[in-house]
């Protein structure tokens, strides 16, 4: 392959970004989080379920679920973890609900926030406070 | 680590044409976060599954993007919509390039 001045330009500034922003390494926030997601778009409150016990004795296996029908995608954030994103389903077109249950772990207590993307890009958010008895993050 | 990476599913072997049906599925994995450290204060490297995918007659079900934030032994619950007889396809991606999967087949009672 040839590569023209220009298109080696293109490259050479791709290695510069990406040596800026080490993928991993720089944990994203919940804001950058919630922007990349929502695309700057106002959440909605009503449309979307999590569900989450009040208090987890072990944050290492806490149980969350979320219910958001007409959803493409929701996300979930956990606010006070070193690392907030949690996890995004993706439903496709054989799911039979827009509806996932899964074991996440949580540091601290804090606010555990699942964000619902519908098919028409509205966002809808329900929040949730998780009060935790001892943290899953190793130490 | 591929050896000790052992999937679970559960699917209910029969359904009547357009039910929605609950799967459960796990799969054994240590999801080590990166945020750990060794008893020396070494961090020990990050070791996750950091995608599942599920699809039913080649038609996607969830895609789910895992982050080191989910539970050792990583658990997804949700329903799938059955129209037909056929077979669901459970993958299971790792950080090492690793893939783990599983299949089901359902038929139409």
């Amino acid at each position: 392959m040839k590569l023209t001045r220009r298109e080696s330009l293109w490259i050479c500034l791709g290695g510069v970004a990406a040596a800026a922003f080490p993928m991993g390494v720089s944990a994203a926030t919940v804001e950058e989080l919630t922007a990349a997601f929502t695309g700057g778009a106002a959440p909605g409150t009503t449309g979307i379920t999590l569900t989450a016990p009040e208090i987890a004795e072990n944050g290492n296996t806490v149980p969350v679920s979320v219910d958001a029908p007409g959803a493409v995608a929701i996300m979930i954030l956990a606010t006070g973890n070193p690392e907030p994103a949690v996890v995004t389903f993706n439903f496709g077109p054989a799911a039979g609900s827009q509806a996932a249950s899964t074991r996440i772990r949580l540091a601290k207590t804090q606010d555990v926030i699942a964000m619902a993307r519908m098919a028409d890009g509205s966002i809808v958010q329900a929040q949730a406070t998780i009060k935790v008895t001892i943290g899953g993050c190793g130490g | 680590m591929a050896e000790d990476a052992k999937p679970r599913v559960k699917v209910p072997k029969s359904a009547a044409a357009g039910d929605v049906v609950t799967i459960k599925s796990l799969i054994s994995h240590k999801m080590e976060s990166g945020q750990r450290k060794d008893a020396d204060g070494n961090l020990i490297p990050r070791s996750i599954i950091n995608r599942f995918t599920c699809d039913f007659n080649g038609v996607n079900v969830i895609d789910v993007t895992i982050e080191p934030a989910v539970s050792t032994n990583p658990y997804f619950e949700f329903d799938a919509r059955v129209d037909a007889a056929g077979e669901f396809k459970f993958t299971w991606y790792d950080d090492d390039g690793s893939v783990y999967e599983d299949a089901k087949s359902i038929e139409i009672a």
